[in-house]
């Protein structure tokens, strides 16, 4: 198995290529539903690859994280092949999916990813379920929920976060605060300075750490990770850190400044640990560039991948709606494929 | 249940609180697997007693209270059932519903297709629905059209004994979403219930109660039995034949267009509002299929598009009942 730990220098390297790939896998993807191949909507994790990859690098391969609009990152920091992911994105049958999902709910339940999602906020109530089920049947895993800091304002959040601190239930709450819900400021869906102070409510630990810093990242989840296993519930973690796209891609981010931007670029989370790793002795120059041009490459590979592969056929619209068909869907389908193959739906 | 298919089993009287209770004890001990969470469900028997002292028998573990928090009770149900468990939730009242919505439409009912059928979701909702107890607007709901009309949702609505405890017993087994529509206003209401374990009702199987010649009855809950007592008060003047659909998706066409096609009339009778809903859906499908063996309007009965009033003369105004049923049999035969 492959190391990915920050306590190790084969596990610091990959955590450096795991943060590599996501940046190199979400601009081309940023460039392709640009182009046009990609359709619906994307949302990029440019700018806060420390913290997906910080996250995962200190949970066992076995745990299980749910994810959110925002979800490329997360994908890959949990381990997923980029060459199924990229064909979810095109829409394609050998997709993680197999083309129902896209971008928004791209998804790996085998590998402990429960879903991208495109309800902010959905994502804490299934980690909570899935602590429930960890507890119940009493297995070495914990759940994480990654969740962003405009979810915290929603609803449902707070009852999963206090359903799992009520139950003692080995759960991690991961809020990415990267400063914008949507094209709305922090400040003004808040009243707390520090997302983390929320954890007050539920009296479990909340903490603050630098999103930027896969290092702090990876300490914090560590530590709740030992909590959770400990049966001492739920830990609510907030990462600081900043999206470089917008909201979505297309999105025209009227609502902050060049500056604002460039300002974090210069805490890029790459580049300081990249530089780490090269001040310490784990990392030149010259593998730092073979590192980049292998991943520029499998990228490629991902993208040729989701080219090549095929559309699923029509009829699969029909399937996987329930573990068993039935005659509703199966009347309808008939009706409609016997009277000209589709639904009219046809461009 | 059909008298028919009863008289294979070997029964028990029992209420259909009764045999829900006993459903659930029968899977609790078949599959270790399932637990019940929800409000109140576990030391103090569920508000209206229908988990009554399965905390005592399986502890807290498997009868687990939950806070008074829907979306989380259904989200964590939903992440729980993807993820190597089946849970049995309780929402106290249908009208509570809309709290859980959002984990109901966009998380349980979308996961399994969103992810390309990656995902199994045994997740079973128990939720009572009705007025007839005063219980005011908020608390008398019922909200079943909405569930079935949701795609990647399955919805149950017994009106026997027999079928409150195949029904839910085969919900719990299934592997996706089932929701069963408990009227509250039955949970008395006594019957034959089959003693077997392996006892289950295959979700998407209606049941002909009565068989009869001049006119179908499509009765759904507590309008079942009120259309059994019409049937056999109108015995020797119109021959009724009574079906409960049992689920309400699937819905077992072909069994209401057989009664159909055999008496040309029909009466579709359901406690949901009469808009937009479920009598649409049945009489949808009857028309489709035997259009040209109906004799006269299929008729609805059901609450005429009002929230369930508070005061008794308000209430039994609007709450659709036996006499409804005969009312609307008499205008078409």
């Amino acid at each position: 198995m492959t190391d990915y730990t920050l306590e190790t220098e084969a596990g610091r390297r990959e955590s450096l290529r795991r943060m590599l790939t996501i940046r190199e896998f979400d601009t081309k993807a940023g460039q392709y539903f640009a182009d046009g191949e990609i359709p619906g909507f994307v949302h990029l994790y440019i700018g806060e690859e420390a913290v997906a990859v910080g996250t995962c690098a200190a949970l066992d391969p076995d745990d299980l994280i749910s994810s959110t609009h925002r979800g490329h990152g997360h994908c890959i920091a949990k381990g997923l092949d980029t060459e199924l992911m990229m064909a979810e994105l095109f829409g394609k049958e050998d997709g993680y999916c197999n083309g129902k999902g896209g971008s928004m709910h791209i998804a790996d339940v085998e590998s402990g990813m429960l879903g991208a999602n495109g309800i902010v906020g959905a994502g804490p109530p299934l980690a909570t379920g899935a602590a429930l089920s960890i507890d119940y049947q009493d297995r070495d895993q914990v759940a994480l929920a990654f969740l962003g800091d405009g979810a915290v304002a929603q609803g449902q959040v707070h009852e999963a976060i206090n359903l799992a601190s009520t139950w003692d239930l080995p759960a991690i709450f991961l809020v990415e605060n990267n400063r914008y819900g949507e094209a709305t400021p922090v400040e003004k869906q808040h009243n707390l300075s520090q997302l983390s102070d929320t954890a007050q409510a539920y009296d479990i630990p909340g903490l603050t750490v630098d999103g930027m810093d896969v290092t702090a990242v990876a300490e914090a989840v560590k530590e709740a990770r030992k909590r959770a296993r400990a049966g001492d519930g739920p830990t609510l973690i907030e990462a600081e850190t900043y999206r470089y796209r917008g909201h979505y891609e297309g999105d025209e981010q009227n609502y902050r400044t060049d500056e604002e931007l460039e300002q974090w670029q210069e805490r890029d989370a790459i580049d300081s640990f990249k530089r780490r790793l090269i001040d310490r002795g784990e990392l030149t120059e010259d593998d730092f560039e073979e590192m980049q041009a292998a991943i520029e490459e499998a990228i490629a590979d991902a993208i040729e991948y989701a080219q090549e592969s095929e559309f699923p056929a029509p009829e699969e619209a029909y399937d996987d709606m329930f573990s068993e068909s039935v005659p509703e869907i199966e009347a309808f389908a008939e009706r409609i494929r016997t009277d000209g193959g589709s639904n009219g739906g046809d461009a | 249940m059909a008298q028919a298919e009863l008289e294979q089993e070997q029964t028990e009287t029992m209420t259909v609180r009764e045999s829900i209770r006993q459903a659930l004890r029968e899977e609790l001990e078949h599959d270790e697997d399932v637990y019940i969470i929800g409000e109140d469900v576990g030391a103090f028997g569920g508000v209206l007693e229908v988990t009554g002292n399965l905390y005592e028998e399986f502890g807290e573990e498997r009868v687990r209270d939950t806070p008074i928090a829907e979306a989380g009770i259904i989200g964590a149900a939903t992440g729980a059932a993807a993820t190597g468990t089946r849970p049995v939730a309780e929402l106290m009242f249908s009208d509570f519903t809309g709290v859980a919505m959002e984990q109901i439409m966009n998380q349980m009912a979308k996961m399994r297709y969103m992810f390309g059928g990656k995902t199994d979701m045994p997740v079973t909702v128990r939720t009572t629905e009705g007025g007839g107890m005063g219980a005011a607007s908020q608390h008398s709901g019922t909200i079943h059209s909405w569930i079935s009309h949701f795609p990647g949702l399955k919805a149950v609505a017994p009106g026997t004994a027999a079928a409150a405890k195949g029904l839910t017993k085969a919900a719990i087994r299934s592997d996706d979403p089932v929701f069963v529509f408990e009227n509250k206003m039955i949970y008395e209401q006594q019957g034959e219930v089959p003693t077997d374990v392996e006892y289950t009702i295959p979700i998407g199987e209606a049941a002909v109660e009565r068989e009869g010649e001049d006119v179908t009855v499509v009765g759904t809950q507590r309008l079942v039995g009120e259309a059994l007592d019409v049937a056999e008060s109108l015995s020797g003047d119109v021959s009724v034949e009574v079906i409960d659909p049992r689920s309400l998706y699937p819905l077992d066409t072909d069994t209401i267009v057989e009664s159909v096609k055999k008496t040309g009339r029909m009466v579709v009778a359901d406690e949901s509002p009469l808009s937009y809903g479920t009598h649409a859906e049945i009489i949808a499908r009857a028309q489709e299929e035997a259009f040209f063996s109906l004799d006269a309007p299929i008729q609805r009965v059901g609450t005429p598009d009002t929230h369930m009033p508070f005061s008794t003369p308000l209430e039994q105004e609007v709450l659709p009942g036996g006499e409804d049923v005969k009312d609307a049999i008499r205008r078409i035969t």
